[in-house]
């Protein structure tokens, strides 16, 4: 019953949806504010039905009714509580109807927080999301339903289990983290299509575009940070990227958002770089969405996946085509009525935002080509496969972001409209001093490769900028303690941000080095006694026994971890094997965290010759996951930035003049 | 600087900087590409002339039964088969975890003058069927497709087929 009810309020959801973008919009059309007035009543009720439909998926999850087709299919009754309600979403339809629930959380939120913007802006920009909320809701209820029941003289008594690599914390909140980044740039991208409708951008669209855009961003880094980790200590195999087309989806709207990102600044403080954030911002979202698909659809794999589920290939182009083409149609005819203003030098603050900007879409733009050229390849040869591997990304994306790193600590320290870059590498002296400094200990003491000594000093570059930049602005060492705290205690939330975004991705940098030049591995087969060294331990393969848990059969490899002859850890990796047809084995590592690294233990077959054993030694990998944190937790900074909720309705800023280095 | 020219400056460099991008671009594609072939396929291809031994390549097919062969240097040989024609393949080191014989792989490594393959890489990456995708495309495309329909029975008749389930997120 429950699940009819759930069914039916996501019919009604629908309808909503469609009145929601249809009357705001004619509303907005004909300058009509009782019209326009209703979007916001229809995004509250839309809210409310698009929840109570994910409830009622959850509800069976949750009480496995196999009666329910996607139960059925995705869960089974001895699965851990938590991985019932994440298997909601760990399936194609749940996780669609994820996306929808999220969207309707955003729509939401945007109605709620934005008592200050114009009325037509904000009739346009709820009608906009209602769009896409209505495309969504009109794909699940047709093509992609998860409220399919089985009939009852044929429910099993059993579910096939989920995937047993997704049944796992952090993999568990991915899902959730990765779409509230992509539906995030989605009121970016509303943002922009309501700008070309009324044909303004000014600065405090700017301002209103900001948060949205940074609460996105931090969501999709966490959700990537996610994946990557669980990449790491669940599969087995050491490395933390694979550069595979599932992480590319997300990585390309990150990338494209990463740089709106910093473009809407120059149009919230200097009026300029309008069209091209308007363009950012529709690209920053088209990516989303053909992450979202790419990866729900199976074509990734394949252009066959098409074939195989001919009606949803279609919906899904028929909705890339309409959002994406469709608003890239409205920019080319619109964006001419956008005013261009704000003159600047190519030295100047936006010089180096917009060269920040052109990299980070240059890198977007080789992911992007790498990730689909297998794809147009085999549509193009019919059926010819080729692989696009790390190699290629390595190169290209290497070679475009290294220059970014370069910039990045000096494009906070150059003044608007015009610079001088001799004037901020003096105040960057500590950094550089510090830069060449690693370089050299690298080389010598650490006896890095030149390429490894000079990643580092990147990775020091970028970190002691951005400290240094934020030692000026709070006067460290310059004035006197008192005056010092006042100004770290009044130093605005948008600022930390910066300097911790900044940071971290020095960090993160430091931590992809040092992990890569430095690693060690050993892959052999052991018999029981057999022994590994690595990286000054010695690993003693004790045996392997069998053992259950609560839905798996599990064969545990023990070992013994000894340094300088004294024994430090007992440990266990594990092969599993889970409950239920999916027989697919997923690997536990044994994973010790050390001081300069992580020792990474994984077992996997029993051979002629023993047991293999994958042994990894993989230095300062914590800086990653650390770099990453301090960048997530930047953003939440951010988001409490005063600015960005007081004040919000004064359209015009006089204070340009007045804040010289911001 | 006017503003004109100020424009112009930033157009001509945004130019020139997306050209030298487009050509690390191609030139990165060029030089990494892999082409993937199964044993008969390749065999066409080099009768062609279109591939040429040296050239890195990923090979991908059946592990012939019987065929699997482990040296005492530590050199293993096993032959992947599309059933048409065979290539013998040598590799050095621990082969994958779901490595079968009769069962799919892809090999990536580089063609031997004398038609061997000597592999650096072996995956044995695949769904609950134990078929690399690539290997089962290529077996159905020649009608060596002999899994049957398993999943057809059931429940699942009656429902649209399941997503994908070999992606792994």
């Amino acid at each position: 019953m429950i699940i009819e009810l759930g069914h039916f309020a996501l019919v009604l959801a629908l309808a909503v949806a469609l009145y929601q973008t249809v009357v705001p919009l004619y509303g907005a059309h004909r300058n009509d504010a009782r019209l326009m007035a209703l979007a916001v009543p229809a995004a509250f009720v839309q809210f409310l039905l698009v929840s109570f439909a994910f409830a009622a998926l959850v509800h069976a999850y949750v009480h496995s009714d196999f009666s329910v087709l996607n139960v059925w299919q995705n869960s089974h009754s001895a699965k851990p509580f938590i991985y019932k309600i994440t298997g909601t979403w760990a399936n194609h339809e749940g996780s669609m109807l994820l996306w929808v629930f999220i969207l309707s959380l955003f729509t939401l939120a945007v109605a709620a927080f934005s008592g200050n913007l114009p009325l037509s802006l904000k009739a346009r920009v709820l009608g906009v999301q209602g769009s896409i909320s209505s495309a969504f809701l009109l794909y699940i209820v047709t093509v992609s339903s998860p409220f399919v029941r089985i009939p009852p003289d044929r429910v099993p008594l059993e579910g096939q289990g989920m995937n047993p690599l997704l049944q796992d914390p952090a993999l568990a909140m991915h899902p959730p983290m990765l779409y509230a980044g992509y539906v995030g740039f989605s009121v970016a991208f509303a943002f922009a299509i309501a700008a070309l409708m009324e044909g303004r951008v000014d600065s405090a669209w700017g301002r209103w575009v900001r948060p949205w855009t940074l609460a996105a961003w931090t969501f999709l880094t966490a959700g990537i940070a996610l994946g990557s980790w669980w990449a790491y200590y669940e599969l087995g195999w050491g490395g933390w990227w694979f550069w595979d087309p599932v992480e590319n989806a997300s990585f390309m709207p990150w990338l494209a958002g990463t740089a709106l990102l910093h473009s809407a600044i120059v149009v919230e403080k200097r009026n300029a770089l309008k069209t091209w954030t308007v363009l950012l911002a529709l690209i920053a979202f088209s990516f989303s969405l053909i992450g979202t698909f790419l990866v729900r659809s199976g074509v990734l794999s394949s252009v066959h996946a098409f074939a195989v589920d001919p009606e949803r290939g279609t919906f899904i182009l028929a909705i890339l085509a309409f959002f994406i083409g469709g608003s890239l149609f409205l920019y080319a005819i619109r964006a001419n009525t956008l005013k261009i203003e704000g003159r600047f030098d190519p030295i100047s603050r936006e010089g180096a935002l917009l060269l920040n900007n052109v990299l980070l879409s240059a890198a977007t733009a080789a992911v992007f080509i790498g990730t689909l050229f297998p794809l147009i390849y085999e549509a193009v040869t019919g059926g010819g496969k080729i692989t696009v591997g790390a190699p290629y990304f390595n190169l290209t994306f290497g070679t475009l972001i290294i220059p970014l790193l370069v910039i990045l600590p000096v494009g906070p320290l150059l003044p608007w409209k015009r610079g001088n870059v001799k004037a901020v590498l003096g105040r960057l002296k500590g950094a550089l001093v510090l830069t060449v400094l690693a370089f050299a200990l690298s080389l010598t003491l650490l006896d890095a490769s030149v390429r490894a000594a000079f990643g580092i000093a990147l990775g020091v570059w970028v970190v002691a900028g951005a400290l240094e930049e934020w030692a000026g602005r709070v006067m460290l060492f310059r004035a006197p303690l008192k005056v010092v705290f006042k100004r770290i205690a009044s130093m605005p939330g948008s600022m930390w941000a910066m300097t911790l975004a900044h940071a971290g991705l020095g960090v993160v940098v430091l931590g992809i080095v040092m992990s890569t030049a430095w690693k060690q591995e050993r892959i052999t087969a052991l018999q029981p006694g057999g022994k590994v060294q690595i990286a000054g331990f010695e690993v003693v393969y004790k045996g392997t026994r069998k053992a259950t848990g609560p839905n798996y059969l599990a064969e545990q490899g023990l070992f013994e971890i000894y340094r300088d002859g004294r024994k430090v850890a007992e440990e266990i990796s594990e092969k599993r094997t889970f409950l239920g047809r999916r027989g697919m084995p997923t690997t536990e590592v044994a994973l010790m965290h050390y001081a300069l690294g992580d020792l990474y233990i994984a077992i996997g077959d029993q051979t002629k010759m023993g047991r293999t054993v994958r042994v990894y030694f993989q230095p300062m990998i914590q800086l990653l996951w650390f770099g990453a944190l301090l960048m997530v937790f930047g953003g939440f900074i951010g988001l409490l930035d005063r600015r960005f909720r007081v004040g919000v309705a004064e359209r015009t800023e006089s204070r340009l003049v007045a804040q010289p280095a911001e | 600087m006017t503003r004109k020219q100020q424009r112009t400056l930033i157009i001509v460099g945004a130019l020139v900087f997306l050209g030298m991008a487009v050509g690390l671009i191609l030139y990165a594609l060029r030089d990494t590409l892999v082409f993937f072939y199964t044993p008969a396929q390749l065999s066409e291809k080099l009768a062609q002339g279109k591939v040429s031994p040296g050239a890195r390549l990923r090979l991908g097919g059946l592990v012939a039964k019987g065929s699997v062969k482990l040296n005492d240097d530590g050199i293993i040989r096993f032959v992947i088969t599309d059933t048409a024609k065979d290539v013998s393949v040598t590799f050095k080191g621990i082969l994958p975890d779901l490595f079968r014989e009769g069962q799919g792989v892809v090999a990536e490594g580089r063609l031997q003058p004398d038609g061997t393959f000597v592999a650096d890489t072996v995956l044995a990456k695949h769904d609950e069927k134990y078929m690399p995708r690539e290997v089962a495309e290529e077996l159905k495309k020649q009608g060596l497709w002999q899994h049957g329909d398993e999943r057809a029975k059931g429940p699942e008749a009656i429902a649209p087929a399941a997503a994908s389930t070999s992606s792994t997120y």
